[in-house]
């Protein structure tokens, strides 16, 4: 009888706390900062559609539907890890498909091949290029992303993905990477 | 103000935190005076020395320059010109290594020396004193003169402030080890120097110019003060040698007790910073009118037998300096053998805060002061290249002598991890580089290296994150705009479909024209459609579920009825229509293609009017529905529908390779008017001849080119085709089974 | 001529961890040499037994972690500085597997488990002597009286027998060795007075046992041959200071603190209280306040952190040797210090240059002070 008693008296008192708790959750809720803008934030923003999604915000949509968080070649490792520290989830190695040489790239035109067909200024996603219907076209070097949308659908190939190319200004201090070369 | 000119004048100083004493290693070159050297045969000039802008080229490969012309030039305030040091031809402007510690190329000009050592014209100015501030700072901009103590920042910026001025520091405390070039400046040309000072005088007003330097430097200080007795407002302050007094943050703190925040310049506290060399070179430009084409540069160490300071011409390789002075070349023999191994290091700077430099045609910049050229013994840790670095035991002797307080240890911590966020709450970016830390360490961490990598990652970082904002803004608008244009089109559409209905209404009441046919055969059609439904409906319910889907029509065979029949014969009627139809709309849409390929399109296409060619996706599609209607007797089903399915995209093949063929023969056509020779295709397509003049290469090349991206799209609409059978397929396979199940 | 490309500072003072340990090690040789003249060889043969296993164990567990340069870690005398701690610490007839266990505990577990050099946030020495103490408390506290009340003699041989057998050779149980010449069982001058003040005895009627009444006293109530050991630690702390080896903050913060909280005591109720010196010269205080609290890995980096942990440990260890259930609690104090350390270390961070209260003080300490004298004047 006693531990009925206690049974109902807890329960009883597990009700009200509950019901307290979800009213409190109710009057009191906070609208957080929506996650696809977070997951948007930690994104390379390439808009380079190699992990299926026609740009970054849709993945950021769909991983916050649960997809895969290993699809972002160009963000490599590091986006990974960022985005399984946001999401809670375990760090998984980027997507064997994707598995890409993520090195910084700028798209070039070689211009005197260029034949003017605009398609390639269809495929930019960041309207990075410049140029009209039977003109040469030519990249805007500081707003390429690299992602390499460009280079399919051109009919002649005559866009090439370059390395960024190393100057003072983007020097990493990597002293082992030099050269040491004999001149004489 | 006036209590920190009274401790001053007690020579009471305050301290900074931490700070080291290395060997000072001074005398080697302190007691020799400066040295004039021969002339290189070739001087190699950065066309940036400086921090900010290079400036435009004024001078191009085989020009005659003279002596103090101005090489380059540039309206941007933050670039400073370089001039030719000596006369002479120059000889290239290439890439060359240059004084960074990355020991990459950059542009640079290289002047082939005529040993005459002709000057351009100079206008010597008597008394600077009738000049205006604005003329002075013309002046030193035009002579190209940048901070000579280390970090090189344009003058003319530093000289042409507005706020008020409290303290002209004038930093003389050169406390780095081994370095005396500014020592000897000041005992040999302490006259310019404070014509210099007076010059910075007149342009700030500052209420006091107070000289920093350091107690190991005697003779100096007693030239400065013998030149400086006589102006009330100079103080030769005599600090304690510690090493890095020197640095400009240091050397305000130990002087007038201000810290400079973290983040701004001194010049907001009032105060700005001058290097004993700077104010030499301002003087020599405003009244000598010499641009800075030379500097005192202490050459020394244990590899040089005479180790000596010298008057450099900017651009001098470091290869002319080191054979003048003696350099002793470590294991010569083995040096070919082994090279990488047992090079000695040369460092321009001082041990602590220099950088080894690449090699021997590196040459001397505005802002080299020291070329350091150790012996193994002397600098053993030069040589080893941080092999022995081990665990951090937390000791906190980093900690103990950083001048900047920081915590070294745990911004190595965290620069190991790359915790970006942890570092910039540990300030890494008021660290100095000055080395202390590393100087000192225990477990022998190249400190100040991880801190140079974590602040060029989080700087790099930093770039890509505003990248990455742009790109996201450019993509956003982007898809608005697509999204707009589309809507725009689909309203066109809508108004021309209307425009169509309408003049179709008028037409077909005139009851003349093709259209208004197909819309009374279409009505026919359903009228009788109408009529047989009612029987089928009561009769066989399978029969309706056929009709319908037309694209499913596979058990058509099954049933062999008359009302088969019948309906048949309707579909055949409407795929008619649909198909006359199908063929104007190909035509108009042909039409209004603006490729090149129009033209060769509109022909065939008019040609295959007939066959119902198909030129696109839905225009397949279409041909789908009909063809099975068009065959009457449907027999042999599962054998043909594949063939039909392929005859299309056969046809669409066979267009696109028209038009290239024609294309190719327009350009063919083209090329050969332009250029005779005959070279094979397969010439054509790889193998460019060697001999062909560059015209005809190059329409050859485009040729190639195109008939490339021609095959390209040919395989391209033939895999699509072909995927489109597939999946075809595959609904057929799937079809019937419902079907058969009901 | 392409040359050799290096990182700036391109000098080095040229210190090592290493000699800075070897340095360590050197310091605690008096003490050790004391520790042998008062309480026989036992000592020494635990400090064999304790630097063979963890040089065995270091070897080991960097083989097992594939670490690069194994000779040179295994000699930069980390391991061998804690096992010479612990062998310090271990009673001197303790059996031979007390130092085994001990130093393979504060190797493998305390030390490399956390991550090797510098990466362990307790100082292995101490955390093993804790677990030693905790498991086998019998034999951790079966003391020895100095060898001058020594009922029965021991020589090398015996000590020897007595660490491996548990018996000499004459068949002596460790029980029998720890009698001393007047039949009292022996134990630690700070055992023996915690002991006795539980039985309501006063400090002077407690300092009448023999082992504070002999020969050395200082009249102040010191135990016999522990102040000499502590004296000796005293002098190798010292060195240490004058060799900038360790830093004099957190010893003289410890010693300071430890040294106020027994004057309080000792000022209010003298008959319940030891005084201060035989606070500090009585159990490991000496050698925990220079050569344990001032291990860098574990303790505070900032000099007011130091300050901090010095007067924390300090308190700590007169509660614990007033209140606790152990007699010396110098060991405890460290871990818990140790545990401390980082959220000091958090708080205490130093004031970055240019960052907060940039304006400095109207002047230089030493100019302030003059001035105020002319202004009074």
């Amino acid at each position: 009888m006693n531990i009925l008693i206690a049974i109902l008296f807890l329960g009883l008192l597990g009700a009200i706390f509950g019901a307290l708790l979800g009213y409190a959750s109710v009057r009191f809720h906070v609208e957080g900062d929506p996650i696809v803008e977070q997951l948007d934030a930690l994104l390379p923003q390439t808009q380079c559609g190699q992990c299926g999604y026609p740009g970054c915000k849709p993945y950021a949509k769909a991983l916050a539907d649960g997809e895969a968080i290993n699809k972002c070649a160009p963000g490599g490792e590091d986006t990974i890890k960022k985005i399984a520290d946001l999401l809670g989830v375990d760090v998984q190695p980027l997507d064997e498909t994707h598995e890409v040489d993520n090195a910084p790239t700028v798209a070039f035109i070689i211009e005197e091949d260029c034949i003017g067909c605009t398609k390639c200024i269809q495929a930019c996603p960041v309207d990075a290029i410049l140029g009209a219907a039977k003109q040469m076209h030519t990249i805007i070097i500081d707003e390429c992303t690299g992602c390499d949308l460009c280079v399919a659908p051109c009919p002649v190939d005559c866009i090439e993905m370059r390395p960024i190319p190393q100057t003072i200004q983007n020097w990493q201090w990597d002293l082992s990477k030099i050269a040491v070369k004999q001149i004489d | 103000m006036e209590s920190i000119i009274e401790c001053i004048t007690q020579n009471k100083f305050w301290q900074f935190h931490g700070g080291i004493h290395p060997p000072e290693q001074k005398a080697l070159t302190s007691g020799k005076p400066i040295k004039l050297l021969p002339l290189p045969k070739q001087l190699i000039l950065p066309l940036q020395q400086h921090i900010g802008r290079q400036g435009d080229l004024l001078v191009k490969v085989g020009d005659k320059v003279l002596k103090g012309q101005a090489l380059t030039q540039s309206f941007n305030p933050m670039a400073v010109p370089v001039h030719a040091p000596t006369s002479g031809t120059i000889s290239a402007i290439k890439k060359s290594p240059i004084a960074h510690p990355s020991g990459l190329s950059e542009l640079c000009l290289f002047i082939e020396v005529d040993f005459e050592d002709t000057w351009i014209k100079r206008e010597i100015c008597q008394d600077y004193r009738q000049l205006s501030n604005q003329e002075i700072i013309n002046k030193i901009a035009d002579a190209g003169i940048a901070g000579m103590g280390g970090a090189g920042f344009p003058t003319h910026i530093k000289v042409s402030t507005t706020p008020d001025i409290n303290f002209l520091i004038i930093n003389a405390a050169e406390c780095e080890p081994y370095i005396t070039a500014d020592d000897l400046l000041m005992c040999e040309q302490s006259e310019a120097i404070i014509d210099g000072i007076k010059i910075l005088d007149k342009l700030l007003k500052p209420a006091f110019i107070l000289i920093g330097i350091e107690n190991n430097k005697p003779q100096a200080i007693k030239a400065l003060q013998q030149a400086t007795s006589a102006i009330e407002k100079v103080k030769v302050c005599v600090l304690p040698t510690k090493y890095p007094t020197g640095g400009e943050k240091q050397l305000i703190k130990m002087l007038t007790g201000k810290e400079v925040k973290s983040g701004s310049l001194p010049i907001h506290s009032g105060i700005v910073v001058q290097n004993v060399a700077t104010c030499f070179a301002i003087s020599d430009a405003v009244i000598n009118d010499i641009p800075l084409i030379k500097r005192v540069v202490t050459l020394t160490g244990q590899a040089l037998s005479k180790p000596q300071n010298v008057w450099a011409l900017l651009g001098t390789p470091v290869h002319h300096l080191l054979e003048h002075t003696g350099f002793i070349r470590e294991n010569e023999d083995v040096t070919q053998a082994n090279a990488s191994v047992t090079n000695p290091p040369v460092i321009m700077g001082g041990p602590l805060m220099g950088f080894s430099i690449l090699n021997e045609l590196v040459p001397v910049v505005k802002t080299s002061n020291c070329i350091l050229a150790p012996s193994k013994a002397e600098m053993p840790s030069a040589f080893d290249n941080n092999a022995n670095e081990v665990e951090c035991i937390r000791c906190g002797q980093c900690s103990d002598v950083c001048p900047s307080q920081l915590l070294p240890q745990e911004l190595q911590w965290s620069a190991k991890a790359k915790d970006h966020q942890q570092l910039a709450k540990l300030n890494l970016f008021d660290c100095i580089d000055c080395g202390a830390c590393a100087y000192v360490c225990p477990s022998q961490i190249p400190l100040v290296q991880y801190y140079r990598i974590a602040k060029a990652e989080i700087r790099q970082q930093q770039q890509l994150d505003v990248k990455a904002e742009k790109a996201k803004i450019r993509f956003e608008a982007r898809k608005l705009r697509l999204e707009k244009e589309k809507i725009a089109r689909e309203e066109k559409h809508k108004k021309a479909a209307a425009a169509r209905k309408a003049v179709m209404n008028k037409k077909s009441a005139d009851g003349s024209s093709a259209s208004s046919a197909v819309a009374a055969a279409l009505a026919r059609v359903k009228a009788k459609k109408a009529a047989n439904a009612k029987p089928e409906q009561t009769n066989e319910n399978q029969q309706k579920t056929q009709a319908k889907p037309l694209e499913n029509n596979d058990n058509v065979q099954e049933t062999a009825s008359d009302v088969q029949d019948e309906k048949s014969q309707v579909k055949a009627a409407i795929a008619r229509a649909k198909a006359k139809r199908l063929a104007k709309k190909t035509q108009s849409e042909t039409n209004k293609a603006a490729e090149e390929s129009s033209a060769p399109v509109k022909t065939e296409g008019s040609t295959l009017d007939t066959e119902k060619v198909p030129t696109e996706e839905p225009a397949i599609e279409t041909d789908e529905k009909t063809a099975p209607a068009i065959e009457k007797p449907i027999t042999n089903k599962l054998e043909k529908e594949p063939a039909l399915v392929q005859s299309p995209d056969d046809k669409k093949a066979k267009i696109a390779a028209a038009v290239a063929k024609a294309k190719e023969k327009a350009k063919a056509r083209k090329s050969k008017s332009l250029a005779e020779e005959n070279s094979s295709p397969a010439d054509n397509e790889k193998i460019k001849p060697a001999v062909d003049s560059e015209d005809s290469k190059k329409q050859d090349d485009k040729k190639a080119k195109i008939a490339a991206a021609v095959a390209k799209a040919k395989a391209k609409a033939k895999a699509k085709a072909q995927q489109n059978l597939a999946k075809k397929k595959e609904q057929q396979q799937d079809s019937p089974k419902p079907s058969n199940e009901e | 001529m392409a040359f050799w490309i290096a990182s700036s500072p391109h000098n080095h003072n040229q210190a090592e961890t290493s000699a800075l340990m070897r340095l360590v090690i050197y310091a605690l040789l008096p003490g050790i040499l004391a520790q042998w003249y008062f309480f026989g060889w036992g000592n020494i043969i635990h400090i064999t037994l304790a630097v063979a296993t963890a040089m065995a164990c270091e070897f080991i567990v960097l083989s097992l972690r594939s670490k690069k340069q194994i000779r040179k870690q295994l000699f930069d005398g980390s391991a061998i500085l804690s096992a010479v701690l612990l062998g310090i610490c271990i009673p001197a007839i303790a059996p031979w597997w007390i130092s085994v266990i001990g130093a393979a505990f504060a190797i493998v577990i305390v030390k490399q488990l956390y991550g090797g050099l510098g990466h362990n946030p307790f100082n292995p020495a101490m955390a093993a002597y804790v677990m030693l103490l905790i498991s086998f408390p019998i034999q951790m506290t079966s003391w020895l009286p100095p060898t001058a009340l020594m009922n029965i003699g021991l020589d090398f041989s015996n000590t020897l027998m007595t660490i491996f057998t548990g018996f000499t050779a004459e068949g002596y149980s460790v029980e029998q060795l720890r009698t001393s010449i007047d039949g009292f069982t022996m134990a630690t001058p700070l055992d023996t007075l915690k002991t006795d003040l539980g039985l309501g005895h006063t400090v002077y009627e407690t300092t009448q046992n023999s082992i504070f009444t002999n020969s050395y006293d200082f009249s102040l109530g010191l135990a016999y041959g522990w102040e000499w050991i502590n004296l000796t630690f005293l002098a190798g702390g010292l060195l240490l200071i004058a060799k900038r080896a360790i830093a004099w903050h957190t010893p003289i913060s410890f010693l300071l603190s430890l040294f106020v909280c027994s004057f309080i005591a000792y000022s209010v109720s003298p008959d319940s209280s030891a005084s201060t010196m035989f606070h500090w010269l009585t159990g490991g205080c000496m050698l925990g306040a220079f050569f344990i609290l001032t291990d860098p890995v574990t303790g505070a980096t900032s000099i007011k952190g130091r300050l901090i942990i010095g007067a924390i440990a300090g308190l700590l260890v007169y509660l614990i040797r007033t209140f606790g259930g152990y007699p010396d609690g110098v060991a405890f104090a460290v871990l818990l210090c140790n545990m401390a350390a980082p959220l000091v270390d958090q708080y205490t961070r130093p004031r970055t240059y240019g960052h907060g209260n940039t304006v400095a003080k109207p002047a230089p300490s030493s100019e302030s002070v003059n001035k105020q004298t002319e202004t009074k004047q």
